[in-house]
């Protein structure tokens, strides 16, 4: 197989998923009448207008740190509990671990859309509608379980012979956890941290119906560009590229990790 | 070397079953709780049984959603999985070209997914969007908005754009994992190209990819945000899935207890699925 194949192949792909981007990027330059009214490649009068309107309202600067909000929160809980667990997992065997492992996984596999009307009811009744706990809170229901998988594969990575050296040294368990043993899995950590972070960001359906006015999520401010006039495209579609930044962030700070995730992961 | 047992591990996962039960177990209490209740106020509830769940089982519309489901996620999985496999096997192993690559990779899977609707909802217009446009071009009668076939062509590419590239970072994170002297073995051996993928990648990758099939199918099979903002379901019902079905059942006619049944029959057939993957991927190994 010649040398160049693969590196063809893959720019091709790349290009190709980078296309749509493109055009989301290519949009948010536009007008409202350059995007509707012709065909256009490269916009012909590009124009800031778009991303100015998104930050001088505080509807939407309000929109996306809320949104941030509630995904900090989310990532920080995900990680609190899912460190011990997936230590447990990892290093020791107990009643019923197998089963508890499947049974953390199928929430996973729980539609959304099946959890709307509960999780609505259940917030209210405890007040915490229309807070970032609230959808905080609710998205744990996918995070959490990714989040102990994940962990618990890059902690079997680690020789238990470590922790074992840590009590013949006379660590306690609390001491070792924090100050030898975190900082040694700290790629993991950043890892879970990016996939609950991505997950979090990117879902919308809880989000949406879990607040209302207070802690609006950016995807339902977008959803305020459409009105009598029809929608307002090159908003929207800045809003989106700006959606796009926080994660793009992240997973710089990460790719050198990600790679080895989910290697080592169970299954 | 073998793990000890500790059932004082259970203090460790107690939290996470808190708050797992929390989020997941109280609220699918109160589906279950519905789906076997007529309500018709605040205080005034009927408990009916299997009714709801016969009425919603024999519905034609849901037998119509399931079967457009078992389709898409059938395709997403066929493609996704060998697509993804050949871009992670064309990554670089390391160096900056294999970040860079990373990142690009990565960029879709970052879009809120209303936004990866929006972008395809203009991109793969006809007058004005590139793809539609491209299509046009090249001669083909493309409406995805009017026609059955270009709606279900759009959400296909749309989802594979979308999810591809979950597939290619789990698969190159199994192929990073594989150690350089299996390799300079086959090389030795004077091993194909093609040899060196069957008995030393594929099998290697195995894992990941059981990984990989789990959460594709999972997300798949409950997809609802990017068709309902590409196509709203239309035209007809022709991109209806089961999440949207579901939706419409309790928001848009706020029939709560055939909506929770179906909730409750819904979960149980992914859960079904999922083991069925799960214990098959993991036997071998």
């Amino acid at each position: 197989m010649p040398i160049w194949l693969p590196i063809v192949v893959l720019s091709l792909y790349l290009a190709c998923s980078l296309v749509p981007i493109y055009w989301l990027v290519g949009m948010s330059l536009k007008t409202n009448q350059d995007i509707l009214g012709s065909f256009q490649l490269l916009p012909t009068r590009p124009t800031f207008e778009n991303y100015l309107t998104i930050l001088t309202d505080p509807d939407w600067n309000q929109g996306y740190i809320n949104s941030i909000t509630y995904v900090i929160i989310n990532t920080v809980i995900s990680l609190t509990v899912a460190l011990p667990a997936a230590y447990a997992f990892s290093r020791f065997r107990f009643l019923g671990d197998k089963h508890l492992f499947f049974w953390l996984l199928t929430n996973r596999m729980s539609p959304p859309a099946v959890f709307l009307l509960p999780f609505f009811q259940l917030y209210s009744s405890i007040g915490l509608f229309d807070t970032p706990w609230a959808v905080a809170l609710s998205h744990t229901l996918f995070t959490v379980p990714l989040s102990v998988w994940i962990l618990e594969g890059f902690i079997s990575g680690i020789p238990r012979e470590i922790d074992e050296t840590a009590y013949l040294d006379g660590y306690s368990f609390w001491r070792f956890f924090v100050r030898i043993f975190i900082p040694l899995i700290r790629g993991g950590i950043g890892v879970t941290a990016f996939f609950c972070f991505m997950f979090s960001w990117v879902e919308l359906l809880l989000a949406r119906t879990l607040t209302s006015v207070d802690a609006k999520p950016i995807a339902a401010t977008m959803t305020r560009t459409v009105s009598a006039a029809g929608m307002d495209w090159g908003v929207l579609a800045a809003a989106g590229v700006l959606t796009i930044v926080p994660g793009a962030i992240v997973i710089g700070f990460v790719r050198n990790y990600i790679a080895k995730g989910f290697a080592l992961g169970r299954v | 070397m073998e793990k000890p047992t500790n059932q004082r591990a259970w203090w460790f996962v107690a939290p996470v079953v808190l708050v797992v039960a929390f989020s997941a177990l109280i609220p699918l209490m109160t589906v279950v709780n519905y789906s076997v209740q007529d309500i018709l106020g605040p205080e005034q509830r009927v408990f009916v049984g299997r009714e709801w769940y016969q009425k919603v089982l024999t519905d034609p519309e849901l037998h119509g959603a399931l079967l457009r489901q078992l389709t898409f996620s059938s395709v997403v999985l066929l493609t996704e999985l060998p697509l993804g496999v050949m871009v992670a096997l064309c990554m670089p192993l390391s160096g900056a070209g294999s970040s860079v690559a990373l990142v690009l990779l990565g960029l879709p899977l970052l879009i809120p997914w209303n936004v990866v609707g929006t972008i395809w909802q203009v991109f793969a217009r006809s007058d004005i969007g590139l793809g539609g446009v491209l299509l046009h071009r090249l001669g083909f009668e493309y409406n995805y908005t009017a026609d059955a076939l270009d709606a279900w062509f759009t959400v296909l590419v749309m989802d594979i754009w979308h999810w591809t590239p979950l597939v290619a970072l789990l698969a190159y994170a199994g192929l990073r994992s594989i150690p350089q002297a299996y390799y300079q073995a086959a090389h030795i051996d004077g091993a194909s190209r093609i040899a060196i993928f069957r008995f030393i990648e594929l099998p290697k990758l195995k894992g990941v990819l059981a990984i990989a099939v789990l959460l594709r199918f999972m997300d798949s099979f409950m997809i609802y945000t990017e068709p309902f903002v590409l196509t709203g379901g239309g035209p007809g019902n022709s991109t209806t899935f089961l999440s949207q079905y579901l939706a419409r059942l309790a928001v848009g006619q706020f029939d709560l207890g055939p909506a929770a049944a179906f909730s409750i029959v819904y979960f149980l057939v992914i859960l079904l699925f999922s083991y069925v993957f799960y214990s098959v991927m993991t036997r071998e190994s």
